[in-house]
């Protein structure tokens, strides 16, 4: 493989073949770990993508569970397991559903923008908590997955998840940085400092942001079809709006600053997860909150930020 | 016919409780334009002091027992005044002037923080505190049974309305909150204490949210996560009236009281989803709510 000589490419590919390897030594529980950050990674980036529009949504829950459950049901009741038509399938459902409830939501900014996506992921949560046939509020579980014919078991199994998951994040990531480094990319942050501008420019706001929001529901959508094969399970608390409120978390921790920050945020609320849930249970969420209010008092820019001030330094 | 009435009867029990939550966020978002998340830990605070407050109340023995009512105003107050003053004063103080965005952030942090500090007091075993529910009796309306305590509620939220509404329009500190509301610059301009009705604002509308969970302690059980729930339902009766306008809260309570009620009656399956729905509805026709006048745009 060719490193690219682009700095954030760089990294994002050496650290790519260092995930890679590490999972194939690591542990079990491990593994897992690094797979649902980085199926939450994906959820975040798409939360990113609109941050960095100066939109918070606090329903990125939507498609994430949308995803997962597509890819649930396309196993359980048609028994589709092939993991890359099932990731497809879930992008796919995301994209036609962002597309049309995206007519809607481009009239929308600051808080009522999170007010409605909060809205219409809780529209698929009360649907889904009622409907019986999907296992109500205890979800249901995914079949194993194939691979274009390939049906391992066991550890094979796991690995080749693992493996499909760092190549899919990979991709996905580096089509997202092209896109951020693009006229688009940067138009989303000229929206954010003045939309009326934006449009005295010449361009369309509201197309813009339609397309900001498809392409986060799609990337949503990946992550969340990731999160239902890795973990082999759907419930329907995917698309309670404290999950969205915890995507929203990471990526103000993280900042907006680079497709790589999530990744920090998102391997670190994991982990403190993993360990609060033993030592901490009754104040884990006591140190998100405290976090978070730290973050927005003193790093506005978000954990990314400090390295960035430092490199400007230099 | 029965069924119309149960859903009138459970409709406007339901909506007399989502409006106390509803009131309080409106309140708070009028004056201070704060979307306040915590105020479902508000919620689940009030619960758990009230729940607290009767049992102590009622282990004693030997007092009356309709004194016990007392206990509920008396948590919420409380809980107002502690809680309401730490997070104004210790936290969103240093926040003003931020993006709505920015402290609908900073409030869900709250959240989280509030949430574990009523785990780290009261611990996550639930909480019974039946007394004042039972205490009434019932009361049998064309062959339906409800316990006198529903009736109860809808007669507080009536009152917290009455009482919201003659502040503001009747006396001379709400006329000066309405100078607040409108232009805070220019009312601070004209010499109102501009900080002061901040701090009390936030105080009482933490105080209704608390009330709101003070009063449904006997009707539950008291848990962990009480309050997740009610955020989003107070959300949507404030975003379907208005952010901001007490009359759309009002309008926006019975909606979805009825609405949920008919739901409950005619078609269980669709319970939670109707609520939502009924809010995307009137966001995707009026994007600002039923009674928020039209927003400015800034250049």
């Amino acid at each position: 493989m060719i490193i690219p000589k682009e700095n954030t490419l760089r990294t994002l590919t050496i650290g790519f073949i260092a995930v890679l390897v590490f999972g194939f030594v690591a542990t079990d529980w491990l593994r897992f770990l690094v797979q649902m950050s980085l199926a939450t990674f994906l959820v975040v980036l798409g939360v990113m993508l609109q941050m960095r529009a100066g939109l918070v949504s606090f329903g990125q829950g939507l498609f994430y569970c949308l995803g997962a459950y597509i890819a649930g049901m396309a196993g359980y009741f048609w028994g589709i397991t092939d993991a890359f038509l099932l990731l497809f399938a879930g992008a796919a459902a995301c994209v036609i559903l962002s597309v049309i409830l995206g007519f809607l939501l481009v009239r929308y900014r600051e808080i009522f923008y999170a007010n409605f996506s909060l809205a219409l992921s809780m529209i698929l949560y009360g649907l889904l908590v009622k409907a019986e046939i999907l296992g109500s509020t205890d979800g249901f579980n995914v079949p194993h997955s194939t691979f274009l014919g390939f049906a391992p078991e066991g550890e094979t199994l796991k690995i080749s998840i693992f493996i499909l998951t760092i190549v899919v994040v990979y991709l996905v990531a580096v089509a997202l940085h092209r896109y951020l480094s693009s006229t688009y990319g940067y138009m989303g942050d000229a929206i954010r400092q003045n939309e009326i501008r934006v449009e005295y420019l010449g361009a369309s706001v509201r197309s813009l942001i339609h397309k900001v929001y498809v392409i986060a529901a799609a990337i949503s959508g990946i992550g969340g079809v990731l999160a239902a094969i890795s973990l082999g399970h759907v419930d329907p608390e995917m698309a309670y709006w404290t999950t969205s409120g915890e995507f929203v978390f990471v990526a103000l921790l993280s900042g907006t600053a680079n497709v790589m920050a999530p990744l920090v945020g998102t391997f670190l609320l994991e982990l403190l997860r993993t360990y609060a849930f033993e030592y901490a249970p009754y104040t884990w969420q006591m140190i998100l909150g405290g976090t978070m209010l730290m973050v927005i008092l003193f790093l506005p820019g978000g954990i990314w930020s400090i390295g960035a001030k430092r490199r400007t330094r230099n | 016919m029965t069924k119309l009435l149960a859903i009138l009867i459970d409709g406007s029990i339901y909506a007399s409780w989502v409006f106390l939550m509803g009131l309080g966020m409106t309140l708070i978002y009028g004056v201070m334009k704060i979307l306040n998340i915590a105020h479902g830990s508000l919620y689940a605070l009030g619960a758990y002091m009230s729940v607290s407050l009767i049992g102590f109340y009622y282990a004693t023995g030997s007092y009356p027992p309709m004194l016990g009512y007392a206990m509920l105003p008396l948590a919420a107050v409380f809980i107002g005044l502690i809680a309401g003053l730490l997070i104004e004063r210790g936290i969103l103080r240093f926040m003003y002037g931020r993006d709505e965005v920015v402290m609908l952030l900073v409030t869900y942090s709250i959240f989280l923080i509030l949430e574990d500090v009523a785990k780290l007091i009261w611990g996550v075993d639930p909480y019974f505190a039946y007394q004042p529910y039972g205490l009434l009796g019932t009361v049998e309306i064309l062959d339906l049974i409800y316990p006198v305590y529903d009736f109860l509620l809808i007669a507080i939220s009536l009152c917290c309305a009455v009482f919201v509404w003659w502040g503001l329009n009747k006396t001379r500190v709400g006329k000066l909150l309405i100078a607040v509301i409108h232009d805070r610059e220019m009312s601070m301009a004209f010499g109102i204490n501009v900080k002061l009705f901040f701090t009390v604002t936030f105080v009482i509308g933490a105080a209704f949210g608390a009330l709101g969970g003070a009063i449904t302690a006997p009707k539950v059980s008291v848990v962990p996560g009480i309050g997740v729930e009610v955020i989003v339902l107070a959300f949507a009766v404030v975003v379907i009236g208005g952010l901001g306008s007490i009359e759309g809260a009002m309008i926006g309570s019975v909606i979805v009281g009825i609405v949920r009620a008919a739901a409950v009656h005619i078609l269980p399956e669709v319970e939670l989803f109707v609520i939502y729905g009924v809010m995307a509805l009137v966001l995707a026709f009026k994007p600002h709510g039923l009674f928020a006048g039209p927003e400015v745009r800034k250049i």
